[in-house]
């Protein structure tokens, strides 16, 4: 029985473990009221549990030790007692009344959204998260960081412990005041997602066609991290969700200047030159809003140059479709088609278009909400005149708001 | 119980084998068929092929043992409480289809629809389809398959739907009186009464497929017409295949009445192709009640 | 012909030779020990690509597979696991066990018997054939949820009918054990009577009955979803992705249950003989079985608490998988019973069931807490979940079967296993089972997501020892190989027919000479 003493110590440990918050061996306490009440039912189902294992495994060892052939036990004739039966139904059931009581007020409490002060609309792709400040006008995408997506490569011979956050950085994070109620809309895309930051104590999926919700009043500000946990395909596990809790004049500060930024990358397809260095998919598309929400009637923009459109195409491939199509182009053979060589892309131009915009559901998301007239033109722009396409072709925005 | 001692244990069975070897080849051809491989086709004959063959063989052999005596009351009652939890395993089978129905209508569409005010999730009409409304039936908010504009037909309950009602209801009697023919030892009853439940099993097949028709060709009701074609035509559809199985099954029973196989007291297989039967027939009402009427 | 005249025929003939006894044969003993062998085949397969997980798992970054092969890999995993090992391992005990134990010639119905098997080798190769094709095997986890699964390559249309192909051989299987049960019993032999093994696997087969078509029915709709332009799943026609879930939970929860329940059954059977005292409280036994059952058809929405289903269903689910808790906990407390006072042994059979009582009841206090709806918000989908199925799983159906084959070996060989082998397997398994699964409980409860084939660095440490345990449990079964291929080939100590001291009281299989001949009671035993 010393495997059961080894459990049980190391079920103490878990707790004990607890106070030294580096070394995380428990559910975290989080950092809103639901979080701190759910770390608090799950203290008390867990203590409940262990205090009925060391009851029901004590007797066991007990009886093991005691009731021994080899210590000369004789065995006992009594094979059943109607009250003990009876009473060791109800107990438990009673026990488990104890629980359900207050896991009923948890969850009608998380259940609550209403009277929120703002509002976020989450929408899971494969692999990336869009964020909608639905009052706002503000809309971004998020995705791994470039340095973690580097390391993550295979044979990419960095050592994850280098990277800082490995695999729970993104470029863009979600950034939300501290003290507000935030109501959280979330949809998927394509597939599945669910969006988790352990520290506002709940996850929720993203359900393709449906909305379900969820809230947090973040108290402290902070930085926190999550990631998707529904298996949403191959990059699944590199899809993380970054929140930054700010002071309300800091976020309304940050507020501003993402609007700010919003405006002039509309009128400049090119400012990501701006940051050349750490070749991060910083697409301007992706701080500007593009959500139908936010941008009733898309600017088309001006008529794109060969240069700028390949420029730009390349920045939109590398951070939509690069995930499937793979940087090459060549695709992943039986899953994802290659854009080398592809009868689409050297076909006619409509169809090609049709298929971006429309996509091909469950298969390839609809790209008509998420990028804007100029930025489809350049992407197709670019996958007809890379990766050995040639067919020289130059589309326009005003061919893509023509469709 | 307990006559142990005679309880027929066959031996050497091969039929096993070769049914499964066919089912895998009929499964691998379709497969392949549905990935758009040249083989699938031929694959699926042979398959096919080789599962009839295999049950040929396998109903070829319980009847030799069934007439040469081998089957006591014991054995009869196995065959009788196999086939009993067999279709209770149908039952659940529909009950899947059914389920589906009962969800989207009751559960699926309303939250699209936005008749759910109050709850989260009536969000997911106001922010994603502002424009659908629930009404059944109905392809979706975004009128998935039908005709050009993305409408369709529904099927209504009173024209061949009520027909084939009164043609299944009608067979469940004539078998029963087929039934109480052969507790009598009444063979022409119990010839005429078959004959009768076939023809009647046939003629359900017909029209349904007269319904088909007429539904894919002038009505917009595909299989892929958003959710009320998928329910319609995977319910109606799989009922079908078990009134044909069923109409072959007792075709097969009429055969061997013909022959003089059964008697008063030993015709497992009349009564297993008569449960059959009536499984059907109420699986047919729920159709009739909860896809064509309600 | 008369009836005496061919039933001679067949009598006292012992098998026929070479191959073809193993592929035409009816005998429920030949069958049973064809589903052991294939489990045990599979149990390999499936741990081998556990391996391949714990191996890519043993350090943060990507080292040996492409993620696509990773998700590849936990969904056969899961599938070969739980179908192709656990299951016909409880398949192989049925046939073998249970006419022996209710005096019974063999089987209700062997030619379906034969089927049933003949069935499982064509599914399970339609299953691997997969892994060779274009776009690889399916990846979107055992559940199959779309719309994820439709991404699936040319192993889609294989993967269903693989499962199409399970389900007929699950049904028919349940089917002959029903009738078996309910039609073969020897004279004397009441319901009431039956050894548990047998119980659990009649209210076991009650399910297979019901669940495996409705599992069926809902990857029909995943097929037509895909190829024929239906919309079940697809709110843009007015399904719901979620409602698959449904249908899938209504059979999974219930089939995890499958995959307990004869297990409850063989571990019922253990105790008493090495406790030398007959088995507490029988009855409630029968009722908690029979209740575990029932409910277990009314919970499948805890695996969906984050889905956003409306909060009346969240608490309902919530309620009736918390009670759960107290048809199993009468179980417990029954096996503690029974070995209370008596005059306890450690030979392996029994070593296992303790480890099982003990563990499984582990896993089940995590199952308590994840049945918790506002808690599961958190455990669901990290690795606390893999802790809490791999204890009730691993430690529990697969060291239930372990110990049900130590215990039952020497009646089917006639050769006594070696025990100190034997407890050095045991010791092994038990100790790396807890390496390998309870970090994992840590590494759920700090955030770690399950089926993700790279991690963050805080979950490096527990990553590593649990991957340490993972090669060592999948190594020390290299040791219980071994020890069975040596009984079957008939080495080792001559076993008695009662092999276990006092045995024959406890069920009518100890009561036949050891090996069990070809064919048992042709005449019924007496059971009083
Ligand atoms: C053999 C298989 C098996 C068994 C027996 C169980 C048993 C239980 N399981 Fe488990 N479960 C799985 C296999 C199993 N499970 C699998 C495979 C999954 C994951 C599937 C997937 O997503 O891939 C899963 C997932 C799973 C979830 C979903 C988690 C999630 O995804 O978020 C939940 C939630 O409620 C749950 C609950 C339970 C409960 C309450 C029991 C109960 O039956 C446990 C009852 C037992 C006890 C409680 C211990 C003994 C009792 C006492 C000593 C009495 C006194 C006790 C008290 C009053 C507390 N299980
Ligand atoms: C009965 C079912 C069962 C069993 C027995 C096991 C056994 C094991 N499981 Fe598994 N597991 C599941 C059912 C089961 N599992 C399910 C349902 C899932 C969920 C899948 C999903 O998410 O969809 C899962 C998922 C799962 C994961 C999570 C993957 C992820 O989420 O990313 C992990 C990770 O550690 C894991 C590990 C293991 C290990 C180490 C064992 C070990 O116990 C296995 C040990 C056995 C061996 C290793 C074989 C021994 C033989 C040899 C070593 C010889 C060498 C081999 C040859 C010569 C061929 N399993
Ligand atoms: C989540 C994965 C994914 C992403 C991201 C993605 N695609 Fe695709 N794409 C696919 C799949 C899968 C197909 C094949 C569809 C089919 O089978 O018809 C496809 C097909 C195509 C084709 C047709 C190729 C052919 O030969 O059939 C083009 C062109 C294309 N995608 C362009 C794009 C563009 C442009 C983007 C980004 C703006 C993009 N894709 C993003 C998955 C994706
Ligand atoms: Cu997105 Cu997992
Ligand atoms: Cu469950």
């Amino acid at each position: 029985m010393k495997k059961l003493m080894t459990l049980l110590a190391v079920s103490g440990f878990a707790v004990a473990g607890e106070a030294s918050a580096d070394y995380a061996l428990n559910l975290t306490e989080g950092v809103t009221e639901l979080s701190r009440d759910i770390h608090d039912l799950h203290m008390l189902i867990f203590w409940i549990c262990v205090g009925i294992g060391v009851l029901v495994y004590g007797i066991l060892v007990y009886s093991l030790i005691h009731h021994r052939k080899s210590k000369g036990a004789v065995p006992a004739q009594f094979h059943e007692n109607t009250k003990i039966e009876i009473l060791w139904t109800v107990i438990p059931f009673l026990i488990l009344l104890g629980m359900a009581i207050p896991a009923t007020r948890v969850m009608i409490k998380v259940y609550d959204t209403t009277g929120a002060d703002l509002t976020v609309k989450v929408t899971g792709y494969q692999w990336k998260w869009k964020y909608d400040y639905l009052d706002e006008g503000v809309s971004f995408f998020s995705t791994l960081s470039a340095k973690s997506n580097e390391a993550r490569q295979m044979g990419s011979g960095i050592d994850p412990a280098t990277v800082d956050h490995y695999l729970l950085d993104v470029d863009h994070p979600l950034v939300l005041p501290v003290g507000k109620k935030v109501r959280f809309l979330f949809t998927g895309g394509d597939v599945l997602h669910a969006w988790w930051v352990p520290d506002l104590g709940w996850k929720k999926d993203t359900i393709p066609g449906f909305i379900t919700d969820g809230w947090a009043t973040i108290e402290k500000p902070g930085t926190y991290r999550g990631q998707c946990t529904e298996l949403c395909g191959r990059d699944h596990a590199f899809m993380p969700i970054v929140v930054i809790a700010k002071p309300e004049a800091e976020y309304r500060e940050w507020l501003a200047a993402q609007k700010g930024t919003a405006v002039q990358a509309a009128g400049e397809p090119a400012t990501s030159q701006e940051k050349p260095s750490d070749h991060q998919p910083e697409p301007p598309l992706a701080a500007a809003g593009s959500s139908e929400a936010t941008s009733p009637a898309p600017a088309i923009g001006e008529p794109l140059t060969q240069e700028v459109a390949m420029t730009l195409g390349k920045e939109v491939y590398e951070s939509h479709c690069q995930s499937c199509h793979q940087a090459n182009g060549e695709g992943v053979p039986g899953l994802f088609p290659a854009i080398h060589g592809s009868q689409v892309v050297q076909g006619p131009l409509a169809a090609h278009i049709q298929l971006v915009l429309n996509g091909k559901p469950p298969l390839m998301a609809s790209f008509r909400n998420i990028l804007k007239p100029q930025e489809v033109a350049a992407v197709i722009t670019y996958q007809r005149n890379a990766f050995g396409n040639s067919t020289g072709d130059l589309v326009q925005p005003a061919d893509i708001a023509t469709h | 119980m307990a006559l142990h001692g005679s309880y027929f244990l066959p031996h050497k069975a091969t039929q096993p084998i070769i049914g499964s070897i066919g089912l895998f080849v009929l499964l691998a051809g379709f497969s392949n068929y549905l990935n758009g491989s040249d083989i699938g086709p031929a694959m699926m004959w042979v398959g096919a092929g080789t599962i009839i063959y295999m049950m040929f063989i396998w109903f070829a052999a319980i009847i030799r043992e069934s007439l040469g005596g081998l089957y006591n009351h014991q054995v009869e009652i196995s065959f009788k409480m196999g086939m009993m939890w067999f279709i209770t395993s149908e039952v659940f089978f529909f009950a899947a289809f059914f389920g589906a129905l009962y969800y989207c209508r009751d559960l699926a569409l309303p939250w699209l629809g936005g008749d759910t005010p109050g709850t989260g999730i009536d969000s997911t009409h106001q922010f994603l389809w502002d424009s659908f409304k629930n009404v059944w039936p109905t392809n979706g908010p975004a009128h998935i398959g039908g005709n050009e504009e993305g409408e369709f037909e529904p099927m209504a309950a009173w024209g061949i739907p009520a027909i084939n009602t009164l043609i299944l209801l009608t067979s469940g009697v004539t078998v029963t009186w087929a039934h109480w023919g052969l507790l009598k030892d009444n063979r022409r009853q119990l010839i005429i009464g078959l004959a009768l439940t076939v023809l009647l099993g046939f003629g359900f097949v017909f029209l349904q497929g007269v319904e088909y028709h007429e539904a894919y060709t002038e009505m917009g009701l595909t299989l892929g017409t958003g959710i009320y074609g998928s329910t319609f035509f995977m319910l109606t559809g799989f009922h079908g295949l078990h009134v044909t199985i069923g109409a072959i099954f007792l075709l097969i029973v009429l055969i061997r009445s013909l022959r003089g196989h059964f008697s008063s007291h030993n015709h497992f297989a009349f009564e297993a192709a008569a449960w059959y039967w009536h499984f059907v027939d109420v699986v047919w009402l729920g159709l009739f009640i909860f896809v064509y009427w309600l | 012909m008369s009836v005496s005249a061919i039933h001679d025929d067949h009598h006292d003939h012992g098998p026929a030779k070479g191959l073809m006894r193993w592929v035409t044969t009816t005998n429920h003993k030949d069958i049973g020990t064809l589903y052991m062998v294939t489990s045990l085949i599979m149990f390999m397969v499936g741990g081998a690509m556990a391996l391949v997980i714990r191996a890519e798992l043993f350090e943060p970054g990507m080292q040996f597979v492409d993620p696509m092969f990773y998700n590849s890999m936990t969904t056969l995993h899961a599938l070969i696991m739980v179908f192709g090992a656990v299951m016909p391992a409880f398949a192989g005990l049925a046939n073998w066990m249970i006419p022996m134990m209710i005096g019974s010639p063999d089987m209700a119905l062997p030619r379906l018997n034969n089927w049933s098997f003949w069935l499982l080798p064509f599914a399970v190769l339609m299953l691997m054939s997969t892994l060779f094709m274009e776009g690889g095997a399916a990846a979107a986890g055992w559940t199959l949820y779309p719309p994820l699964v439709l991404q699936t390559g040319a192993a889609f249309p294989f993967t269903i009918f693989t499962i199409h192909i399970l389900g007929v051989s699950s049904i028919l299987a349940a089917i002959n054990i029903i009738v078996t049960i309910l039609n073969m019993r020897a004279p004397g032999m009441t319901l009431m009577k039956m050894p548990l093994f047998v119980w659990t696997w009649l209210i076991t087969a009650f399910l297979l009955i019901a669940i495996m078509p409705v599992f069926a029915g809902a990857v029909t709709m995943l097929l037509t979803d895909k190829f024929f332009g239906t919309s079940f799943f697809n709110a843009a026609g007015g399904g719901d992705p979620v409602l698959y879930q449904h249908l899938f939970w209504f059979f999974g929860h219930p089939e995890v249950y499958v995959l307990i329940l004869p297990s409850f059954g063989i571990v019922s059977q253990i105790i008493p003989t090495f406790s030398r005292k007959r088995l507490f409280g029988y009855s409630s036994m029968v009722y908690a079985t029979a209740s575990i059952g029932f409910l277990s058809f009314i919970v499948w929405g805890h695996h969906q608490y984050t889905v956003g289903m409306p909060i009346e269903g969240e608490l309902y689910f919530t309620y009736a998988t918390m009670l759960i808790a107290v048809p199993t906990g009468v179980k417990v407390f029954n096996w503690i019973s029974t070995m209370w006072r008596g005059a306890i042994t450690f030979e392996s059979p029994m070593l296992w069931a303790i480890a099982f009582v003990v563990l499984f009841t582990l896993g089940g206090f995590t199952g308590l807490m994840m049945s918790i709806s506002p808690a599961d918000l958190q455990y669901h989908d990290t690795y606390f979940i893999v802790a809490h199925f791999h204890y009730v799983l691993v430690s529990g159906a697969v060291f239930a079967i372990i110990g049900g084959v130590y215990y039952w070996l020497p009646k089917w060989t006639g050769r006594m296993y070696d025990e100190r082998l034997a407890q050095l397997h045991f010791w092994l398994t038990t100790l790396s089972v807890n390496l390998c699964f309870f970090p994992q409980h840590f590494l759920g409860l700090a955030g770690m997501p399950r089926r993700i084939p790279d991690y963050a660095l805080q979950f490096a440490e527990f990553n590593a020892w649990s991957s340490v345990g993972g090669f060592i449990f999948g190594f020390s079964q290299l040791i219980f190989c071994y020890i069975v291929i040596r009984c079957m080939r008939r080495q080792g100590e001559h076993a008695s027919d009662e092999v276990w001291e006092g045995a024959g009281e406890h069920g009518l299989e100890f009561t036949l000479p050891s090996p069990a001949p070809y064919h048992t009671w042709e005449t019924p035993p007496n059971v009083h």
